[in-house]
């Protein structure tokens, strides 16, 4: 039985004494001290009264963060099944190379002769990544997935303002995409264009018809979609968004669906970003790091100018033996001040390297049939759970279950089936997402998952549909086994109460400042 | 052969699912995608990707090393700044940022299982809080650059003016982030003078172009390493002007000087990498926003951010709060489209505040000031540094009597050291120019070192 470790651990502000330390500085040389005279700095810069910062030794830190790392919840617990997140076992031999102590004090200006070792695997990285997604050419540069969609957005803009076309301000995005595509298309200054989902899971391809005209810029599409299904119609959609003069973005956070079958370069798409740490195997870090690198076709802009030329950050290229780094000669420019992110970049390079490309389709292959073997599990054996859209067909990397029926039935919601998950020592998935499913739970298992496991989660599911009809209110009871029980969320988010600092805490209590 | 990531691929198993499934063939899953755009097993296995074949630990290991093994390790750490800065990560950092628990988590949508990992991140929060004396910090951006980038986005729609002060001596890669995130909505950045002898921005020069300014930003330091004296004078013109203050900062200096809070800054940001995190080459590096306490700044904050709150045991507890502002719920509307951010650097930089402490950073900010001066009065004996004459902590600029570039190659092909950024090109500097840095990580020797090395290749 799962019990989750309930350590009442203090603040760190509450912890340690004065006086106390967890780190020692190197010994100042005397003839510093002698030569520069005493510490000084102008009145108008002095910081008069230090940080409220704690006072802990190295001990007391060590043993704080333990103790929190037992209140967490990751890959190497259990199943972390969250559609579209692609939560893979992180391989343990990466970790070795990045976090390399090589890597401690390598500056971003360091002089590429001194890294030929590290260019020549982003490099290799980068061509590896054109072949998986049949894409010309990748930029490794952005940060995570939505960096790398705000890319391949603002390439579809320079794309059109480079060809004379500014009246191209339209971006459609389907209805089903993740929340992060029309954030995208309003950062890159589109009027976003939301197309809805036909009953078989495929985009509306009438409602595209109808949609695109002389301002649509292009489309934003997410294949195989955030329903777990591969978009049959996904060429004639290309086809449509290109005679009408736009560009074709693939969001590449569900590559892990099609991986070994079909590639986005095969399927129409100009642009798509991937997120490493989903297909690719870095870690997630609790919600970062990720890297986000986007790649292009070899398609003309205009006059010579070649959509690789629009590409963000750096590209690395070979020039006579010799790695190096290059500003593309149009570039959309730079998304964050340097390479890029070289820890999930290094871990994805190890993942790829040690699978190959028959790995990876074995991998590909697994993920699938894990999401339907999972589906057949709770289809054949359910009363209420259904999966709405493209009824018997394949799910791919994800599949998307409505708890709708049995929320109308008991009142039991698919947040209540989330928390009674997490009781079993499960993660939950992701829930209420896509917003065209009625108390959704999203489904991804990736290749990671043991039967045993999908089995056992399967199991959990069902049980808890039983104990929703029996005794709906225990479910409103749960989590129980978990650290804390739910949430006021209601207090969390109050302007009188929120609490988003220990100062916004202590503020508040000696009456300086009052709610938002 | 069965694959040690991925168990299900053990031939037994595997048959057993499809059993299940009442499938002769894996095929049959990916019925759905039309044959003109299916490769066959044989056509994806034959890619360039990879090395043909599935590669074991050891392989992989012996590779690995091999490309490691061209990576160059130098006589001294560089002597290099420009945004981030050359730092000792304890290994206490490394034990704790390595912890599978958080390593290996999602972001923590289920506080109630997550709560180690919320903690840590409203520890985050909260210890840069306390260093920047900011009510509102969020769990993180990916870096200072596009911090600064998502602040100028923010002054724009709290004020509705598209219209950004900037020093001239601004950062040029922070810059060029800010000018990729702006060229989408038709906003411009103006350079404020910055004063030649002094490095301090130029009052008179600011007060002209404040009208319609949306926010004005001031580093602090300075790209040049200049500590701005008139940092809370320029504050008090930019609120005149009605325009938000902007002010990037260098964390563990902020322990020494006035923070941001203190000099009447609406938003602070800045590069979270000197807290602790290795260089590595450009990232995964922090990104730091902060607000001060104020109902419209909070609503229009990018980022995600962890609150306190209890459960419904009556426990303290932590959860996600303010997501209204998010992409998941606000999508088109969203104040950012920010999802992944750099949260396990977060607690990287929880962490070494906290071994750190009150005293620690103050003190490291005063070896890194002792340090720095010691470099630039020696190399003063060679050349002109520093060639401002405003105080400063890390980085100061130094004055060549040949062009930076050709110094800085000499240096390393001879002796191996990594010296200072070329200013050629930037603001009013010359070739001759070179920003030097110098922390912690630098002792006396390598200090001594570059000096007689300089000294030897002039």
């Amino acid at each position: 039985m799962f019990r989750q470790a309930r350590w009442e651990e203090p603040l760190v502000f509450q912890l340690g004494r004065k006086g106390r330390r967890g780190f020692l500085l190197p010994r100042l040389e005397e003839e510093i001290e002698a030569l520069v005279g005493e510490f000084r700095l102008p009145e108008a810069l002095r910081r008069e009264i230090g940080p409220e910062l704690p006072s802990l030794s190295e001990v007391e830190v060590i043993r704080h963060f333990t103790r929190l790392s037992h209140m967490s919840y990751g890959v190497d617990l259990g199943p972390v099944p969250l559609g579209s997140c692609t939560m893979k076992y992180n391989p343990k031999i990466a970790m070795r190379y990045a976090f390399h102590e090589k890597l401690s004090l390598l500056h971003p200006l360091a002089e590429e002769d001194l890294l030929q070792g590290l260019l020549e695997l982003l490099h290799r990285l980068q061509g590896w990544l054109e072949a998986i997604t049949g894409m010309d050419a990748c930029s490794l540069h952005p940060a995570a997935g939505s960096q790398g969609e705000l890319a391949g957005a603002l390439m579809i803009r320079k794309y059109h303002q480079m060809r004379g076309e500014l009246e191209r301000d339209e971006i459609i995005v389907p209805d089903s995409a993740h929340g992060t595509n029309p954030a995208t298309g309003t950062m890159a200054g589109f009027k976003v264009i939301e197309v809805p989902t036909a009953e078989d899971g495929n985009i509306d391809v009438e409602a595209i018809r109808a949609s695109v005209g002389p301002r649509t810029a292009g489309i934003m599409a997410t294949v195989p979609s955030t329903l777990g299904l591969f978009d049959e119609r996904a060429l004639e959609i290309a086809e449509i968004v290109h005679k009408a003069g736009g560009l074709v973005y693939h969001d590449g956070a569900n590559l892990n669906g099609i991986l070994g079958r079909t590639r986005p370069g095969d399927l129409g798409a100009d642009i798509v970003h991937l997120n490493l740490h989903k297909t690719f195997s870095s870690p997630h870090g609790g919600g970062g790091p990720g890297a986000g690198p986007v790649c292009v076709k070899d398609r003309e802009v205009v006059g010579g100018v070649r959509l690789p030329d629009l590409l963000p950050g750096f590209r690395v290229v070979k020039e006579g033996g010799s790695y190096r780094l290059r500003v593309p000669s149009s570039s959309v420019g730079f998304l964050r001040a340097w390479f890029g992110n070289i820890a999930p970049l290094v871990w994805a390079y190890v993942y790829i390297a040690s699978m190959g490309a028959k790995g990876l389709r074995e991998a590909g292959e697994i993920a699938v049939l894990n999401t339907n073997y999972f589906a057949h599990l709770i289809t054949s054996r359910s009363k209420t759970y259904s999966i709405p859209y493209g009824a018997g067909r394949p799910r791919k990397h994800e599949v998307v279950i409505s708890a709708q029926r049995l929320q109308e039935e008991t009142g039991v919601t698919a947040e209540d089936l989330a928390k009674g998950l997490l009781d079993a020592g499960f993660y939950a998935p992701t829930i209420y997402f896509p917003l065209i499913v009625k108390e959704a739970l999203m489904v991804e298992f990736t290749e990671s998952e043991t039967k045993e496991n999908i089995d056992a989660y399967a199991a959990r599911l069902l049980e808890l549909e039983e104990k929703a009809f029996e005794r709906p209110e225990e479910l409103k009871d749960m989590p129980k086994n978990t650290a804390k029980t739910r949430m006021d969320n209601a207090r969390a988010n109050h302007p009188r109460s929120v609490t988003p600092s220990w100062r916004v805490k202590v503020l508040r209590e000696k009456g300086v400042i009052s709610g938002l | 052969m069965a694959h040690p990531w991925v168990p299900n691929s053990a031939e037994e198993v595997k048959r057993e699912m499809m059993k299940a499934l009442g499938i002769e063939s894996i095929e049959e899953l990916y019925s759905d995608i039309p044959s003109s755009v299916k490769m066959s097993p044989e056509e994806w296995d034959s890619l360039p990707v990879g090395f043909g074949r599935t590669l074991s630990e050891q392989e992989i290991r012996r590779h690995m090393d091999d490309l490691f093994a061209k990576v160059e390790e130098l006589r001294t750490p560089p002597f290099m700044g420009g945004g981030v800065l050359p730092r000792y990560v304890p290994e206490a950092v490394r034990a704790i940022v390595t912890r599978s628990e958080f390593l290996t988590a999602y972001t923590p949508y289920q506080a109630e299982i997550s709560q180690g990992l919320l903690q840590a991140l409203f520890e985050y929060q909260s210890l840069m809080a306390e260093l920047l004396e900011m009510e509102v910090v969020n769990s993180s951006m990916y870096d200072g650059s596009s911090a600064l980038a998502e602040a100028f986005l923010m002054a724009m729609r709290v004020t509705g003016r598209k219209k950004f002060l900037v020093p001239e001596t601004m950062n040029p890669r922070h810059r060029k982030v800010v000018e990729t995130y702006l060229s989408a909505h038709g906003s411009v950045m103006e350079e404020v003078r910055v004063d030649r002898e002094s490095g301090y921005l130029d009052l008179e020069d600011l007060g002209k172009k404040l009208e319609g300014a949306a926010a004005v930003y001031l580093e602090y330091p300075h790209y040049t390493g200049v500590v701005d004296v008139n940092a809370a004078a320029v504050g008090e013109m930019a609120h005149r002007a009605k325009a938000l203050y902007v002010v990037g900062v260098e964390p563990v200096s902020m322990s020494i000087l006035k923070p941001p809070g203190a000099l009447g800054a609406d938003i602070a940001v800045g590069e979270g990498q000197p807290l602790g995190l290795p260089l590595s080459y450009g990232g995964p590096y922090l990104g730091i926003f902060a607000i001060r306490w104020d109902r419209e700044l909070v609503r229009q904050m990018p980022g995600r951010i962890v609150g306190l709150t209890t459960s419904r045991d009556g426990d303290e507890a932590f959860t996600l709060v303010l997501q209204t502002r998010e992409q998941h719920i606000r999508r088109a509307r969203a104040t950012s489209n920010i999802t992944t951010n750099e949260a396990l650097m977060a607690i990287a930089a929880a962490a070494y505040m906290s071994l750190l402490g009150k005293e620690g950073l103050a003190e490291l900010a005063r070896h890194c000031w002792y340090k720095s001066h010691y470099a630039a009065k020696r190399l003063s004996e060679v050349i002109e540094a520093p060639l401002l004459k405003g105080d400063f902590v890390y980085e100061f600029v130094a004055r060549l009597p040949k062009t930076a570039r050709e110094v800085r190659r000499e240096l390393l092909r001879k002796k191996g050291i990594l010296v200072g950024i070329p200013l050629e090109g930037h603001a009013w500097f010359g070739e001759r120019d070179l920003l030097i840095a110098v922390t912690e990580v630098h002792s006396k020797e390598d200090i001594d070192l570059l000096v007689s090395s300089v000294k030897e290749v002039l």
